[in-house]
């Protein structure tokens, strides 16, 4: 095929396809966009949300048709990702970040017809929804394991970023450790990234050198479970993801970010036409946080009793956050017998009473 | 041994593993700014080792095929760079930043379908009884044999460029390219087999980066340990063992401002990240201010093009 001959094929092929386009609108799939801070294989977050898009393709087949743009960073960028997201023709686009909050908010208004869903978000507008997941559950479960299982009482953290999110975890957990092992004392290390491996790995290190021996991290790479399998004895926690590679020790158990059936029920919503704007926090019951499968390397009255926690805090029987429950300086967070209300927790930015580090400023 | 809440043991074997992917880095760029080249690509050729080196053992089994790839990978990227600024003569600066770029672009795509793999794991050298001396033990005899290695390198550059025809060669060539030539000595020749030992190192500490260090392989992992290597070759007045005291100084802190966090110790976060940088220059800087003698540190070369006609 010579040049000329090319350019009219494909002349007239665009033309066709220009032509064609409204009469196939009725079949067309609904494209669906995702933007993730991370790269898909970072076997944590990123890939979570992965899960999900993965989920929505395999319950509506050809209905769907879905695109991913990963490692975007939070900032200016998201904003050019997800205009291009919305320019490909996508009607419902999730931003998997915090920190694409404002991205979507600007380009949620140039794009009215386009849904939004922005993950741990609380901006919302007439085509931007927000959701979550009661991630501090999880925290309370791994804090009950964990306080059952030191042997030098002494619990690490690494945090990332000071928010709402990661006090509600570092508070659930100490709490939960507390009430099995009341000597148990809580150190926390802020890495202030959500995934940089030498980091988390160095974070690690270093409360490994302090004597951790149970080791929970609010961060994404399994840079510190590796770091715990070479110390030995140390055991830790699945991430967002089941991380189950590490298991059965130094991986004991994990919170598995589940958001495959949120996904494919908004989606859904947007096909028949029922979708609007919310808010949405799961938690156990709902499934969108799961517990990963506690490995034989806990005791079995341990594995009961962590099981038995599940439970009832998916029955509501039990709270994370239920007073009598002072703040670190000692003033009042509860009364007695009160439980945590979902904004009490999501503007929660304080350590709990017994935990001796300083939060950062 | 344990002062103020840090166990000082514990923190001397941790900075000397912490600190090695910089050692390395910087003992080679080390060598190559003496023969009078300046590479800003040592971010670059770090990544590429890191991607390479984790990519060779994960396929092969084997960490020290991995080690070997890494330090190819890294010494293949700095030909490159010296064929770009020995040969045809582009310039430096901009070459090495062009290097950085690279690099950091082409190991994200190599790292594909990486991500998330566990390497196989490097032990630790076997010492015997040697281990369980007190204090000593722990701090010298609980590495694996790149630390040591780090190590007999920094020594071995040292010896070389002090004491053997070779090093009077590479530093006359740093000083003075004209008159190495002059002498009938090959100036591109050499230039081009410091860089290539220097991207070796860097590949070398990169490989350590992602093999040992973390372990694992992710895009950008160097995050900006090949800057800190440029900036201790600079602060050390280019000798082998302030590049040394550099490099560890900087990984202690860096280990130490993590253990005050954990202590417990009521120091802004801020700070204490900030630290590691601060105490290096400062440290570096006074030992350079002391040992002056009115003589310039900085090969006299340093970054200038050398053609045989000028």
């Amino acid at each position: 095929m010579n040049r000329r001959s090319f350019l009219k094929t494909s002349a007239a092929t665009a033309v066709v396809a220009g032509a064609g386009l409204p009469a196939f609108a009725a079949d067309e799939p609904l494209k669906i966009g995702f933007i993730y801070v991370g790269p898909v294989g970072d076997m944590g977050w990123s890939y979570q949300h992965d899960q999900g898009r993965k989920a929505i393709e395999a319950e509506y087949g050809d209905k769907v048709k879905t695109s991913f743009i990963e490692n975007v960073p939070e900032g200016p960028d998201a904003e050019r990702a997800l205009t291009q997201l919305a320019l490909e023709g996508n009607k419902l686009i999730f931003a998997t970040s915090f920190g694409f909050m404002d991205a979507v908010m600007n380009v949620a208004k140039k794009f009215p017809d386009v849904k939004f869903e922005h993950a741990t978000g609380y901006k919302r507008a007439d085509n931007v929804a927000t959701y979550d997941a009661k991630f501090y559950q999880g925290r309370a479960i791994q804090g009950t394991i964990g306080g059952r299982m030191t042997k030098t009482n002494k619990i690490g953290y690494i945090g990332s970023f000071p928010i709402p999110e990661v006090y509600q975890g570092i508070n659930a957990a100490y709490l939960a450790a507390k009430k099995v092992n009341p000597d148990v004392e809580m150190k926390v290390v802020w890495a202030y990234t959500w995934f940089d491996p030498a980091k988390e790995a160095d974070a690690a290190s270093a409360l490994i050198a302090d004597g951790v021996d149970v080791l929970l991290q609010h961060t994404d790479s399994t840079a510190p479970q590796a770091k715990a399998q070479e110390a030995g004895n140390v055991i830790t926690f699945g991430q967002a993801s089941d991380m189950s590679s590490f298991a059965p020790k130094p991986r004991v158990s994990s919170t598995i970010d589940n958001w495959a059936p949120y996904y494919v029920k908004r989606a859904g919503a947007v096909m028949d036409g029922t979708w609007k704007s919310e808010a949405t926090w799961g938690g156990i019951d709902t499934g969108m946080v799961e517990i990963g499968e506690i490995s034989d390397a806990v005791p079995a009255d341990v594995k009961a009793e962590a099981l038995q926690l599940k439970d009832d805090i998916a029955a509501g029987k039990a709270h994370p956050f239920t007073g009598p429950l002072n703040k670190q300086d000692g003033s009042a967070f509860l009364a007695e017998g009160e439980v945590a209300t979902d904004e009490q927790l999501q503007s929660m930015t304080f350590y709990v009473e017994g935990i001796t580090a300083e939060p950062p400023k | 041994m344990i002062v103020g809440g840090i166990d000082v043991i514990t923190l001397t074997a941790t900075l000397m593993g912490a600190s090695t992917p910089v050692l390395l880095a910087a003992t080679g760029e080390l060598v190559a700014e003496k023969s009078g080249v300046l590479n800003l690509g040592v971010e670059g050729m770090m990544i590429i080792g890191a991607v390479a080196g984790f990519a060779a053992a994960v396929t092969t089994g084997n960490p020290v095929l991995g080690f070997v790839a890494g330090a190819l990978a890294g010494a293949l990227l700095a030909t490159l760079f010296a064929a770009l600024t020995q040969l045809l003569l582009s310039n430096q600066v901009a070459t090495g930043l062009a290097l950085t770029l690279f690099g950091l672009g082409l190991s994200a795509l190599i790292g594909k379908g990486y991500e998330g793999v566990r390497p196989p794991g490097t032990p630790k050298l076997d010492f015997g009884p040697l281990s369980d001396i007190p204090v000593l033990g722990r701090i010298l005899f609980s590495h694996d044999w790149v630390v040591y290695l780090s190590l007999l390198l920094v020594a071995l550059v040292w010896f070389v460029l002090r004491f053997t025809r070779a090093g009077l060669i590479l530093r006359a060539v740093g000083e003075s390219h004209d008159a190495a030539h002059a002498l009938g000595y090959r100036v591109v020749a050499v230039r081009f087999a410091a860089l290539a030992f220097g991207g070796a190192l860097a590949g070398l500490g990169g490989a350590y980066l992602s093999l040992v260090r973390v372990p694992q392989w992710t895009e950008g992992m160097t995050a900006g340990a090949g800057w800190i290597a440029l900036a201790i070759v600079v602060f050390a007045s280019w000798r082998p063992w302030r590049v040394l005291l550099g490099a560890y100084l900087f990984g202690g802190i860096t280990a130490l401002q993590l253990q005050l966090q954990a202590a417990g110790y009521a120091i802004p976060v801020h700070i204490l990240s900030m630290a590691p940088y601060l105490v290096t220059i400062v440290v570096l800087v006074i030992l350079s201010a002391i040992h002056r003698h009115g003589v310039q540190a900085a090969p006299a070369c340093l970054g200038k093009p050398f053609h045989a006609s000028s």
